[in-house]
């Protein structure tokens, strides 16, 4: 098993997290503290880069509905970037979908948080 | 492109959920039903953790996880019934329940889950509409320290107004205790004498969801009282 990495960077009230590796209940201190330091920072609306992952499992998707109801609470958007037809599925599945905005890129993200 | 490492541990995504590959329950509350997670659920979301140190117990969390699988309804505590699939706990397979709604209920509610991952070191379920809880709950093993733990963890909120009445009532503490008998069951069964489970509640969001309050509508509280009520009338006109 890989271990998660969160790379974030901001562009004045949006926040990118580049996560790379496996997702999973183990990965809770990168995910939150990223989201974490995203709020922080004056963030309206994090973007999840979902390009690098490589594994989720279902402790996963518990860390993302956690996530959510986070950005809920402190008046944020959720979006998330670059899943496979195969992450989107499950996204669909546990409809976590009906909640996180999904897209396809950064630039789409970028289109759909300045409208 | 090669297939992502946990392409088969997934279910496949349902609209609607059929609950054929399920023999022996009285009742099938499930199919026609649509699954709900905690953003779809009602109350309070908490996430309840129970875990039992499996302490001189020689066996992997993959051996664990087998054995929990493979027997997952005989670790039920005795008044409640958990009708697995035939093809056994497996992605994509609908299980059936009976269970008391709270405590000293006169009817049991019917409802049932759908396995939405599984593998070699954990298993998780998801509830459907009508449910009493909008939920998922993982049940894991992990090796810690030199000792395999044994886990089962919610992230659940109730489904409708009247189930989070309910939990506040002495559902939810009777919900915790059943997840505690399980994990009990579940290592007498492996081999201790003794297990002590521990048990971890966090509130992860105090707001109610009050969009979800329609959520009424697919109750399997109701729909179970009206079923068990009028199974009288529906007897005796069956007979004519």
């Amino acid at each position: 098993m890989t271990t998660t990495t969160v790379d974030r960077a901001q562009v004045g009230e949006v926040a990118i997290l580049r996560i790379a590796g496996d997702v999973t209940s183990a990965s809770d201190a990168e995910l939150t503290g990223g989201f974490g330091a995203a709020l922080d920072a004056g963030a309206r609306a994090v973007v999840l880069d979902f390009a690098a992952m490589e594994y989720m499992n279902s402790g996963g998707i518990g860390l993302l509905v956690t996530l959510l109801v986070r950005a809920q609470r402190a008046g944020a958007r959720l979006l998330a970037i670059g899943l496979s037809d195969h992450y989107r599925q499950i996204l669909s599945l546990t409809r976590l979908d009906e909640a996180i905005e999904i897209l396809p890129d950064e630039a789409a993200a970028m289109a759909a948080v300045a409208r | 492109m090669t297939a992502p490492r946990d392409d088969g541990n997934w279910a496949q995504p349902v609209d609607r959920l059929s609950a054929a590959g399920v023999s022996g329950a009285p009742v099938d509350a499930v199919s026609g039903k649509r699954l709900s997670g905690p953003l779809q659920g009602f109350g309070q979301l908490w996430q309840k953790t129970f875990r039992v140190p499996l302490e001189g117990i020689e066996l992997s969390p993959q051996e664990v996880i087998a054995t929990w699988k493979a027997s997952f309804p005989t670790f039920w505590p005795k008044d409640a019934s958990f009708y697995a699939p035939l093809a056994g706990i497996a992605p994509g397979e609908v299980a059936l329940l009976d269970v008391s709604p709270v405590p000293g209920a006169p009817v049991k509610l019917s409802t049932g889950i759908l396995v939405v991952y599984a593998d070699d070191e954990s298993f998780t379920f998801m509830t459907p509409e009508g449910h009493m809880l909008s939920a998922w709950i993982t049940f894991s093993a992990a090796t810690e320290d030199g000792v395999t733990v044994a886990q089962a963890q919610a992230l659940e909120r109730t489904s409708d107004p009247f189930d989070e009445l309910a939990y506040k009532l002495g559902g939810s503490r009777m919900n915790n205790r059943f997840w505690e008998r399980t994990l009990e069951n579940l290592a007498r069964h492996l081999g201790m004498s003794e297990p002590a489970v521990e048990t971890r509640i966090v509130c992860i969001d105090r707001h109610r969801q009050w969009r979800q309050a329609r959520n009424v509508r697919h109750s399997a509280t109701f729909r179970t009282m009206r079923l068990t009520l009028t199974a009288p009338i529906r007897k005796l006109t069956s007979r004519r």
